[in-house]
């Protein structure tokens, strides 16, 4: 026998859980830059405080069901980050901190969960996907998006984001395989949390790593440590160069941990083993920066409470506009139907109407 | 001018549209240089190259799912799915996306898409080859579904679907792809979606039919005329969303109604059509609504597939028996 193929799959972290660089690879420029890892922190920071109110929210009978993303703010915001206002993202259900990025409004996030569907009318990010809540048929959307830019030959990358366990549906396979052959310009973000729902990573794959998902559909990939923004960021930054340039498809494995429930109507303690958060709020994202910013003398308790006081603000604005905003009329079930509503659903469309005014 | 079968119509649609709009591209399994196993696609790779006629690899749902993402650009892809029978992978992204986006995203994305499939039994294939399962997706609102019987609907439907912006099922019958000949001029003419087709005026009872079974519908017909009974046909051709108006009219001329269909018969579109005709005009009923369609079973495999499919002379038996109802 011999061999006709092997394989390795790269690890990049830059920054360890003391805010310390360790890695012998050269950071990126913007890593040296002081405001953009501020801006960075301020990002994470905003969607925890999102994620927080609309918990809340929830608890009080003020918001449906709400998937927090608490310990993997680094990733939403680390790759989202790195996308242009032209490249199109095809968020999964737990995107919050990747739209926001992109342009998705906090009011539309909490309309979406909300119960609305004027949430999914994005109004700055017109071009992304809303939440597709099938997992993993995400990934095809994105395929088919970076397709349509390949034949018109665009210069934009699509970004999509999956869970762990999302990596185990065929559709998933089946992106990687056709974005593999096709070269599109895909940037695949897996978000390792370790947990779907209640079940563990050890029962939802036989690999070493996620990443390696991406070797048998010819697809580059590299796993990253998902609590450090920076290297997030610059994994995400190389992969939407190359996506954008013709160079194809790529796969970032980013390895966090789900420091929340799965979503409000879930109970991890029924599952997740004693000590896990103690050790995983150690490392989780958002204390290691500012541990970073203050060693550089760019941070200081006062910076630290007036910007909390204005992200509140900021989200409490959200809350207010979402919570401000009217119910659709019944009739609204109707109108985005399609195009021309059908004679025949046009009888039931005034039903709705009578029936709602009594 | 030329006369030309069902699939060389669809063919000839899909050719048009391509030649005067770029957006449109056609994709699917051995859709490229094979020209798809039916030849629905026959000679469109050479004349719009490998670009705009591309062969995916074999999956189902990633032919559904990467159609969402073009469509969503404002490209208007036709995807082919080889078989009905192997349309369920897809059916997650048909149902679960493609139906919804326009409402979830209300109006935001739209998605101009046509999936082909052929579909319905009688040609002898193997398992999973045969079944008639329009209904399941005719039940889904934000789609619509549209079976053509002839060439000629065939090449002014698939152009109506092509245009339209919403998503569209497009079910081609295929034991009648080569059945009959029409002549038909490419002058890039639709036919409006949403809109049965009155076949033949008859005064003694409606029947109602799509696709395949339209060519049994209507011989059916032929011979009940030689015995005096004057039916009237309808090809329903856009089966979602249905128009209720034009078989209810003709009900209430006729009188009697019989609704004719490949699929098993319970929860099917036959089922729908009777409670709509039940609901809206019963009144007008000389006879109970009669049904003749496939079993509530598994259709065979294709030994006893004859045993399965409704005949010429089933329909003239109910006909008659409607007819003569007391």
């Amino acid at each position: 026998m011999t061999t006709v193929a092997r394989f390795e799959i790269k690890y990049l972290q830059f920054m360890d859980e003391k805010g310390t660089f360790i890695s012998n690879d050269v950071p990126p420029a913007f890593a040296r830059d002081i405001d953009t890892l501020k801006q960075l922190y301020r990002d994470m920071n905003l969607i925890r405080t999102l994620d927080q109110k609309a918990y809340a929210l929830q608890r009080t009978g003020k918001m449906g069901t709400y998937p927090a993303a608490t310990g993997q703010e680094a990733i939403g915001v680390g790759f989202g980050s790195a996308m242009t206002e032209d490249d199109v993202l095809v968020p999964y259900y737990r995107g919050q901190a990747s739209m926001v990025q992109h342009g998705v409004k906090m009011e539309e996030v909490l309309l979406y969960w909300g119960g609305y569907e004027a949430g999914c009318d994005y109004q700055v990010a017109k071009q992304d996907f809303p939440i597709a809540v099938p997992i993993a048929t995400q990934s095809l959307h994105a395929t088919g998006v970076a397709k349509a830019m390949q034949m018109r030959g665009e210069k934009r990358c699509v970004f999509t984001e999956i869970g762990e366990g999302g990596t185990s549906q065929g559709d998933f396979y089946e992106a990687l395989n056709v974005a593999g052959i096709w070269n599109l310009g895909v940037v695949f973000i897996i978000n390792n949390n370790q947990w779907a729902i209640s079940v563990p990573s050890k029962l939802q794959t036989n690999c070493e790593t996620y990443a390696q998902k991406a070797i048998a559909a010819g697809v580059d990939c590299i796993q990253v440590d998902g609590n450090d923004i920076v290297a997030v960021k610059a994994a995400s930054e190389t992969a939407a160069d190359k996506a954008r340039n013709g160079g194809g498809p790529t796969v970032i494995e980013c390895i966090s941990l789900r420091l929340c429930d799965h979503t409000t109507a879930d109970d991890a303690t029924r599952y997740r083993p004693e000590g896990e958060l103690d050790d995983g709020w150690k490392k989780e994202p958002i204390i290691r920066l500012q541990k970073y910013l203050k060693s550089k003398k760019a941070w200081s308790a006062e910076d630290e409470n007036q910007m909390q006081k204005e992200l509140a603000a900021e989200v409490q604005q959200a809350v207010d506009n979402y919570l401000n905003t009217p119910i659709d009329p019944p009739e609204a079930m109707f109108d985005y139907l399609y195009e021309e509503l059908p004679e025949r659903t046009l009888a039931q469309r005034e039903l709705a109407i009578a029936r709602g005014a009594k | 001018m030329a006369a030309i079968t069902l699939i060389e119509a669809v063919n000839m649609a899909i050719a048009h549209e391509m030649g005067v709009d770029k957006e449109v591209v056609v994709f699917g399994e051995d859709v490229g240089i094979n020209g798809g196993v039916f030849r629905a696609t026959d000679g469109l790779q050479e004349k719009f190259g490998e670009e705009r006629v591309i062969d995916t690899p074999l999956a189902e749902a990633m032919i559904a799912g990467i159609a969402i993402g073009m469509a969503a650009q404002g490209m208007k892809p036709i995807a082919e799915i080889q078989f009905m029978g192997f349309i369920f992978p897809a059916a997650d992204h048909i149902i679960s996306h493609c139906a919804r986006m326009r409402n979830r995203t209300r109006g935001r994305l739209t998605l101009p898409m046509v999936i082909r499939a052929p579909f319905g039994g009688g040609i002898h294939a193997p398992e999973n080859h045969s079944e008639s399962t329009e209904a399941i997706f005719a039940h889904i609102p934000g789609l619509k579904v549209v079976i053509p019987s002839n060439p000629s609907r065939a090449y002014g439907l698939m152009l109506a679907a092509i245009r339209d912006p919403d998503p569209v099922i497009f079910l081609e019958p295929k034991r009648v792809y080569r059945i009959e000949k029409h002549e038909i001029e490419d002058n890039g003419e639709d036919y409006p979606l949403g809109m049965c087709f009155v076949d033949r005026e008859g005064s003694d009872i409606t029947l109602v039919s799509w696709g395949a079974m339209l060519h049994e519908t209507k011989q059916a017909a032929e011979k009940l005329a030689a015995e005096g009974i004057s039916a009237e046909v309808i090809d329903v051709a856009t089966v979602s969303p249905l128009d209720i108006d034009t078989i209810l009219e003709s009900v209430a001329k006729t009188g009697r109604v019989c609704i004719v269909q490949e699929a098993p018969k319970a929860g099917a579109l036959g089922s729908e059509i009777a409670a709509e005709i039940a609901e809206k005009q019963i009144m007008s009923l000389l006879a109970p609504i009669g049904r003749v369609s496939g079993y509530d079973t598994v259709i065979p495999y294709y030994r006893l597939e004859k045993q399965f499919m409704p005949k010429v002379q089933h329909i003239i038996d109910e006909a008659k028996r409607l007819v003569e109802y007391r």
